[in-house]
């Protein structure tokens, strides 16, 4: 057997990689959006699949984004199987009524027999930069929808595995792409066959007993420097990236809480009505009688998503996941 | 170098780029709606198609004023009835290959029944025992779509595909006259456009969202002149001719089917009957006005043309009053009988298959049903 050397590949790759290799396998796959085609994308994550696969298969449309979304339902509804792009987190909202009243709705309403195996990606989530409307954490509308499977990949190998998953699914999945881990680097070689990604299985990233860190994708790679920082405070942390808000994994989370007996929930997007609520009311729910602290939560302040030169004030960052870990009663071990 | 610097070289130009896209003229509507039956035009008009025609629309009046009654014996939670707008509905119907596809709004069960749906699970949404009672590919029929003009995409990209995939398939969507108001109806018009899409749109303009007025909905010189902003030819038709609009949808489709791309046609027409069983018609409209639209009644447009042809008799308009009132009695049989409901089904259909979540959910309700079957046993007992 011989060892291929690893060479490092950004996500934007591993996803190009996953459309590509999944309109190879399926010709019922068919990408469009805004600037996938001729441009490859505003990210150049489409990139050279309009050359390779004509742009029938990857389709520069008009500027409209119900129109996408709503366009995509019914080119599933005759047996194709579309991979949406929403050009920004913020510029999906236009889409809401096709995502809320059909794409989520179409296979319960027929019971059934018409599923719509829909992909819809949307970079999302803050720290590039962006001016308004281009940085939104827009998973806890997703997520609050029945019918609709949210996942968002936090590292190069996932962005591959899980995209290949959603394409394959045959729900609608909102596949959500961290915009500023786009150029992360792995050591994954996109030259070789990939593993496809179960939906709906959390990972434990970074194994711990003190605490556990639940997260998901932007925050995944802040929760494993906080892991690291926090060893010099004694605590050995635990990182769960959760890889799908819908399904969610209980299992892997509940295990992890029980083991360690305290939890902090982290994402960019707003405390209030945002993921960690619910997040957190499960491990309460679940690990009650192991917990020795509240379950905290640190995520992006309540407010409009700020302008650039403000942003860092409110995404969590290390400081800030460190701080709530300090706040888990440890008083009470010693 | 600024203008200045260049003196007298700089030579105001017209913008490089632009040049005329499309002749609008060959899509402008006609003036007035497309009228066939009283006009010269009839006698064109194959006999066979109008007895057809003629056949439908007595059993689609019969099929609303049954639905109603349903409503008002509270076996349908509510009913849209498409009173006065039969010769839209049954024409759209009759217009289709089997191939093709109908895209119909909540207004437009009848449309699906002509096309040969079963009458009883195109009510199912409006009895409330699910939200679509049938398959939609058995009769290539959409599920009936209440939020407005969201079915017109679905149109757009369903005919798309099979364009893609290579099949000889046209879809028509059916809308109303305020739906055009909504953002779907022009981002799904310019889609079709745009992409050459074979689909053909039919706004049935019955003159009301619910209780507001087209004047309040458009100022546009007809809804039929939309079209021509996407690149598409538009037709305005009477709706109340049955005859006129199967001519107008029928070379619509063949327009599709020939790779001519979307057609957008108007069909004036009235809602004779209130918006639902739940509306008040009288709030916002005079009686006087709803009388002058029955006089344009389309199957009285149609009766006085086959009789004045001689091309039916007293025996054949009672043989299509006696299907009509078969249609209408099964219709009242089958549907004063309670519906069988199974709880569980709540959980079936979520996701392919269900999170563990709502398997929690369901053996909750399970439970719940079993202890409430436990205790209702024990009270009889």
């Amino acid at each position: 057997m011989t060892t291929v050397a690893l060479k490092p590949a950004t996500m934007a790759q591993a996803l190009t990689r996953a459309m590509r290799d999944a309109m190879a396998a399926d010709p019922t796959v068919h990408v469009m959006g805004e600037d996938v085609g001729t441009l490859g994308g505003v990210f150049r994550v489409t990139d050279g699949l309009a050359k390779e696969f004509g742009e029938d298969r990857c389709t520069d449309t008009p500027l409209a984004e119900a129109g996408i979304l709503g366009t995509a339902v019914g080119m599933a509804m005759y047996g194709l199987r579309p991979v949406v792009e929403m050009q920004f987190d913020a510029f999906a909202y236009p889409a809401f009524e096709q995502l809320i009243s059909h794409v989520a709705r179409m296979r319960n309403r027929t019971r059934g027999v018409m599923p719509l195996p829909i992909t819809i990606r949307v970079p999302y989530g803050g720290g590039i930069g962006g001016v308004e409307h281009h940085s939104d954490s827009s998973e806890a509308y997703y997520m609050a929808t029945p019918g609709l499977h949210v996942v968002m990949p936090a590292t190069v190998a996932d962005a591959y595995g899980l995209l290949r998953a959603a394409i394959a699914s045959d729900d609608p999945v909102v596949f959500l792409e961290p915009k500023r881990l786009y150029w992360s680097k792995d050591s994954w070689n996109p030259e070789e066959p990939q593993a496809v990604e179960p939906i709906g299985r959390a990972v434990v990233r970074r194994p711990g007993r003190s605490a556990t860190l639940i997260t998901y994708g932007p925050s995944v790679p802040v929760c494993l420097e906080a892991a690291e920082a926090a060893t010099a405070e004694g605590w050995d942390l635990e990182v769960v990236d959760l890889r799908s808000l819908v399904p969610f994994d209980d299992d892997t989370v509940t295990a992890s809480v029980r083991r360690t007996g305290r939890a902090v929930v982290v994402h960019e997007s707003g405390g209030f009505g945002g993921p960690g609520g619910e997040i957190a009311a499960r491990v309460t729910e679940h690990c009650f009688h192991h917990l020795e602290a509240p379950v905290l939560r640190v995520a992006g302040f309540d407010v409009p998503y700020p302008p650039p030169m403000l942003e860092k004030h409110h995404l969590p960052g290390v400081d800030r996941v460190l701080d709530a870990v300090g706040r888990l009663q440890w008083e009470a071990e010693s | 170098m600024t203008v200045m610097e260049q003196r007298g070289a700089y030579r105001p130009t017209p913008p490089p780029a632009w040049q005329p896209r499309t002749d609008p003229a060959p899509l402008l509507p006609d003036t007035r709606p497309y009228r066939v039956l009283g006009t010269e035009a009839a006698a064109e008009a194959d006999p066979a198609l109008l007895r057809r025609l003629y056949a439908e629309l007595v059993r689609g009046r019969r099929y609303n004023a049954q639905a109603t009654a349903l409503t008002k014996q509270g076996r349908l939670a509510v009913y849209p009835a498409s009173t006065g707008q039969e010769a839209c509905e049954v024409a759209a119907a009759l217009v289709l290959e089997e191939r093709d596809w109908l895209f119909p709004s909540y207004r437009d069960t009848l449309a699906a029944v002509a096309r040969g749906l079963d009458p009883v699970q195109a009510l199912t949404l409006l009895r409330g025992d699910w939200h679509t009672g049938y398959d939609p590919h058995e009769h290539r029929v959409a599920p009936l779509c209440t939020p407005l003009a969201t079915q017109l995409p679905h149109a757009v990209g369903l005919a798309h595909a099979a364009r893609l995939k290579g099949d000889d398939v046209v879809a028509l969507a059916l809308v109303g006259d305020g739906g055009t108001s909504e953002g779907d109806f022009h981002e799904a018009l310019n889609f079709a456009a745009v992409w050459q899409a074979p689909v053909v749109f039919l706004v049935q303009n019955n003159g009301f969202a619910i209780s507001v007025p087209l004047a309040k909905q458009t100022a546009a010189p007809s809804l039929a002149h939309k079209a021509v902003g996407y690149g598409m030819p538009g037709r305005l038709v009477d709706g109340n001719d049955a005859a006129a609009v199967h001519a107008v949808l029928s070379d619509a489709v063949a327009h599709a089917r020939a790779g001519g791309g979307p057609t957008l046609v108007e069909a004036v027409t009235y809602r004779i009957d209130a918006h639902t069983n739940a509306d008040d018609a009288t709030r916002y409209r005079p009686d006087a006005e709803v009388e002058t639209w029955r006089a344009h009644d389309p199957i009285a447009l149609l009766e006085h043309e086959l009789t004045e042809r001689g091309l039916i008799d007293e025996d054949g308009i009672r043989a299509a009053r006696d299907a009509a009132e078969a249609m209408a009695a099964d219709l009242r049989e089958r549907m004063n009988q309670d519906p069988v409901l199974d709880p569980m089904d709540l959980f079936a259909h979520v996701y392919a298959e269900p999170t563990p979540q709502l398997r929690e959910q369901q053996d909750r309700l399970r439970a719940e049903l079993e202890a409430g079957a436990e205790s209702d046993a024990e009270g009889t007992g």
